[in-house]
């Protein structure tokens, strides 16, 4: 990888960091409404994985959002005015902080519904391969949603079909806030994949550079007309579930034990043993700052929408 | 114009849609080699080829689900589910995502979705698969629900929602695949999807319906002409959009009406067309207006029993007799 490449996608790692506290403190001042999940922890594992993606390939994700969609490409001003629910946001202020979307980017949601996206995945990886675009999908899902009928459902179409899409299970240990081995028979969740004939890898969601040539290699075994592949990322979000969540299910040590593995702190160490000089990754840590004040800005001078808006995009015919 | 079933029917409306859109494909339940449960597909996988037209596992959340995510990225999947009782396997996907996706990202995302299903009892079957809840359906706005009661219908109809960029839930009568009639051999033969059709006109009463109630309101009215009356029937022929201006038109004649479905009354289309009368036609109305519908209970296996519970023709001359 070059320098360029590198910086880049520390950027984007940084972004997404800085987006998610904004996000923070805007919904604690009331600014954002709904539910929001954040992605402190797991960047990683979404600026990774699609750093390996082709223009032809798309994106799927369930309501943790935020990094999938700035990874993708999403401007900071475009996902911020989302959250704010201003009529410049991806959807139009229709979908809020779960429901980011961009056709443009092939990125096609941020799903609430736990595990759908695994079956809208497959659905577009089976018109990808009706259409022959040679286009793959990336689906990315929790460990939680590896417990719904979805899941299973999914990745047995996909193992028949041989669909060319890549599941991507982001385990950070907890399901809202019981832990996997509360209520996960398999633990260890990739075995799940070989139920289907489908095979696998882990990878360490900390370390941007082991998932980004996981999914790699993944995307290759797709693209070669193989079926899909599964990956399983271990990782782990330092704040709750959602906003508001406060409760005591983990240690402040494990928390502690995590954060020691810190995703951005890591490939700062791998920049600066590349020869990368610390004034150019302060010069990106500068520049993320300034968009993230002007996405704020941008979004809070936004309008929101018109109140005749809502009998907008029901149908496309009426 | 040939005379055909309404399996029939629909399989030429879907293989005229094939012949003229390759993006157009079939998946379901015993679609493929066996050509359909009921034969609705029948013929379609040795035209087309099995990349359109597929076999899935018994598995309704993702048919449907597979079928949503292909209608986003560019093709116009016409899913089947075998019977509209294991919709509700696929409910969420329906209701959350093939309703959801257009709206709820702006309107980026198009789902030109057909959902073909079964409904209705009076087969024997039982409780669980006897039931006529496409109505539930129709109350999700982001859906279209289709109900023909022709062969000429159901392929006017049909054709229109393979077109529609929209999703539609298409609602067949397991109880009247054979039936026959003339059906146009005109391959851009479109009924608009939110036109009621009148097809029977009378004077005296209103007799609202749609799919396999249809036929019981005209036998009724035919009964009843014997003695003098005259029922106009007019078939709704979409739940949603739900077109109620030629029932306004014809209850401000009539003054009476009767609403027939073959589900419960209770929360049911006779209740929202019965409320639409009273609100759009009050000064009009010289009758309490009646609903014939299925007895509250779960379907019963029983011949007789089942017979007991579900709307007959009698039960709508004893209706109109009773708005009189």
């Amino acid at each position: 990888m070059d320098k360029a490449e590198m910086l880049e996608l520390y950027r984007q790692m940084v972004l997404i960091r800085l987006f998610e506290e904004k996000c923070e403190e805007l919904y604690q001042k009331g600014k954002i409404g709904g539910f929001m999940h954040l992605y402190i922890g797991q960047e990683a594992t979404g600026v990774g994985a699609v750093a390996a993606r082709q223009p032809q390939d798309s994106l799927i994700t369930g309501y943790r959002d935020h990094g999938i969609a700035l990874a993708a490409g999403m401007s900071a001003r475009t996902a911020m005015a989302e959250m704010l629910g201003r009529v410049t946001g991806c959807a139009k202020g229709k979908g809020g902080s779960m429901h980011l979307a961009d056709i443009n980017l092939k990125f096609w949601g941020g799903h609430a519904i736990v595990g759908a996206q695994i079956a809208l995945a497959a659905g577009l990886a089976w018109a990808d391969q009706f259409r022959q675009t040679a286009g793959c999908t990336l689906c990315f899902f929790g460990d939680g949603a590896t417990n719904i009928s979805y899941f299973h459902e999914a990745l047995n179409l996909a193992a028949v079909w041989k669909l060319p899409v890549v599941f991507i299970c982001e385990n950070n240990k907890y399901g809202m806030w019981t832990p996997v081995e509360k209520v996960s028979a398999v633990t260890e969740i990739r075995r799940k994949a070989s139920a289907y004939a489908i095979p696998s890898d882990s990878a360490d969601g900390m370390d941007l550079l082991d998932v980004r040539a996981k999914t790699a290699a993944a995307l290759a075994h797709c693209r070669a007309g193989n079926g899909p592949y599964f990956l399983e990322v271990h990782t782990y979000r330092y704040r709750g579930h959602s906003m508001g969540d406060q409760r005591p299910y983990r240690t402040q040590e494990e928390i502690r034990k995590w954060q020691a593995e810190d995703p951005i702190g890591k490939f700062e160490k791998v920049l600066l043993d590349s020869g990368i000089a610390p004034a150019e990754i302060d010069r990106v840590d500068d520049e993320v700052k300034a968009i993230m004040a002007d996405a704020v800005q941008f979004a809070e001078a936004s309008p929101v929408p018109d109140d005749s808006e809502i009998w907008t995009d029901i149908y496309v015919e009426n | 114009m040939a005379v055909l079933t309404i399996a029939k029917s629909i399989a030429q409306a879907i293989a005229e849609e094939m012949e003229r859109d390759p993006s157009v494909v079939v998946l379901g339940e015993e679609v493929a080699a066996a050509g359909g449960t009921y034969g609705a597909t029948s013929g379609l996988l040795d035209r087309f080829g099995e990349a359109r037209v597929k076999d899935t596992p018994i598995s309704e959340g993702i048919i449907v689900g597979a079928a949503v995510g292909a209608a986003m990225n560019g093709l116009r999947p016409v899913a089947e589910i075998m019977g509209i009782n294991f919709a509700f396997l696929a409910m969420d996907m329906i209701v959350n995502h093939a309703a959801k996706v257009h709206s709820m990202f702006g309107g980026q995302f198009r789902c030109p979705l057909v959902v073909r299903t079964t409904s209705g009892g009076g087969r024997q079957l039982g409780a669980t698969h006897s039931q006529t809840v496409e109505h539930l359906f129709a109350h999700f706005p982001g859906l279209k629900v289709v109900c023909p009661s022709t062969p000429a219908d159901a392929k006017g109809l049909l054709k229109a929602a393979i077109r529609t960029d929209d999703p539609v839930m298409f609602v067949e009568q397991a109880t009247m695949y054979s039936l026959r009639g003339e059906v146009p051999d005109d391959k851009d033969f479109l009924i608009p999807i939110g036109k009621s059709d009148v097809k029977r006109r009378g004077r005296h009463v209103t007799v609202v319906a749609y799919s396999n109630m249809v036929e019981i309101s005209l036998k009724a009215a035919t009964e009843l002409a014997k003695d003098g009356i005259e029922c106009e029937v007019i078939d709704l022929r979409s739940l949603r959009p739900l077109d109620l201006d030629p029932v306004f038109e014809s209850f401000k004649q009539t003054n009476r009406a009767v609403v027939v479905e073959e589900s419960w009354p209770t929360y049911g289309v006779g209740a929202e067309v019965a409320t639409r009368l009273y609100e759009e036609c009050f000064d009009y109305v010289d009758a309490p207006i009646q609903r014939v519908a299925q007895k509250e209970v779960p379907l019963p296996y029983a011949a007789n029993l089942e017979r007991a519970a579900l709307p007959q023709v009698a039960d709508v001359v004893r209706a109109v007799k009773a708005v009189l």
